[in-house]
């Protein structure tokens, strides 16, 4: 469905420009298909998702200690569109990105997906209060501390009540505790980097 | 440019406090007092050391009969006790390092022990 999106947006500007289109790079589309009317606003909103959707593949190929203990890389995008977009488009960058990862890494609907689900949103949620801050003293360190902080408990939180309700799991919060801390940072740092540089002008 | 420009002054504090959290959480976490294992007693001897990672129903002998021990969520209690007055199951659930419920009658006794004991009572 995405080729047949895409093809008629392209082709859709094309006429409009030239006329011609390049004939040999068409998609043969069959007589009666479904296309969605997309706006360049999607199309934005979807490229922003697969790139965080990319940082999620790329780093669960590194080996973790402990479940659930990962950098959370794409979480970098997801700052700089809150930064430059706002919440909403945040929002559904990040929905996307865990409900595509899901599909990607097979366990849609599974234990793995809800926890992704259950961070996400308490993370959104955090992050909705957090960009209110002064920003002339607040910048995306701090969005990004609080968001890793508001994952983590998202996720303990759905592992107690429906996983695992033992009060062991409270022997590995701190372990939690600290690598949302390392990580948030380290995502927070990236990310005003990548925000103070006008050459990613592809976000 | 350095990484650490990225980082506002408000952004130093939010770093602090997240440092405070992690370090609160974890000395209240990982605090000695949470106990380890149960110490059960029979008739004045060690009759089983267990730990307390494992859900389970002890029985142990005495002299009235077999009083039942439940091991659940990192606490211990005894659950049910063939003596007159009940005191030690009404004690309940044991949680702290230190505690203990004594069956007198059917001299049964079961004691969390943990990395560092909490004091009775303290005298000046």
């Amino acid at each position: 469905m995405t080729a047949l999106t895409t093809r008629s947006q392209e082709s859709g500007i094309r006429n409009q420009e030239s006329g011609v289109a390049h004939p040999e790079f068409q998609i043969p589309v069959p007589e009666f298909s479904i296309s969605l009317a997309t706006t360049a606003a999607d199309h934005h909103i979807a490229r922003m998702a697969a790139l965080a959707l990319g940082l999620s593949v790329l780093e669960a190929a590194i080996p973790s200690p402990l479940p659930g203990v990962k950098p959370g890389l794409a979480n970098i995008v997801t700052l700089i569109v809150l930064e430059r977009y706002g919440w909403r488009t945040a929002a559904w960058v990040s929905l996307l990105r865990v409900v595509a990862g899901g599909l990607l890494m097979g366990n849609f609907l599974a234990p793995g997906f809800f926890l992704s689900l259950s961070g996400a949103l308490c993370s959104l949620g955090v992050l909705a209060v957090s960009k209110h801050l002064p920003q002339r003293w607040f910048g995306a360190v701090t969005d990004s501390i609080f968001a890793a902080f508001a994952h983590i408990a998202g996720q303990l939180l759905l592992v107690y009540f429906w996983l695992i309700p033992h009060t062991g799991l409270l022997y590995l919060v701190p372990i939690f505790a600290a690598a949302a801390l390392l990580f948030g940072t380290v995502n927070g740092v990236i990310a005003a980097h990548y925000l103070e540089d006008e050459k990613t002008y592809l976000l | 440019m350095s990484p650490l420009a990225h980082i506002k002054p408000g952004d130093w504090i939010t770093l602090l406090l997240g440092s405070l959290l992690t370090l609160w959480l974890t000395a209240t976490l990982w605090q000695g007092g949470a106990a380890d294992k149960a110490v059960i007693r029979s008739g004045g001897k060690i009759f089983r050391e267990v730990p307390l990672s494992l859900d389970q129903i002890i029985e142990v002998p005495g002299p009235l009969g077999l009083s039942r021990i439940a091991i659940r969520n990192r606490q211990v209690r005894i659950a049910a006790d063939p003596g007159p007055r009940q005191y030690c199951v009404r004690q309940g659930w044991l949680k702290q390092a230190g505690e203990v419920s004594i069956c007198l009658p059917n001299q049964v006794s079961v004691e969390l022990n943990g990395g560092n004991k909490r004091y009775d009572s303290l005298n000046y």
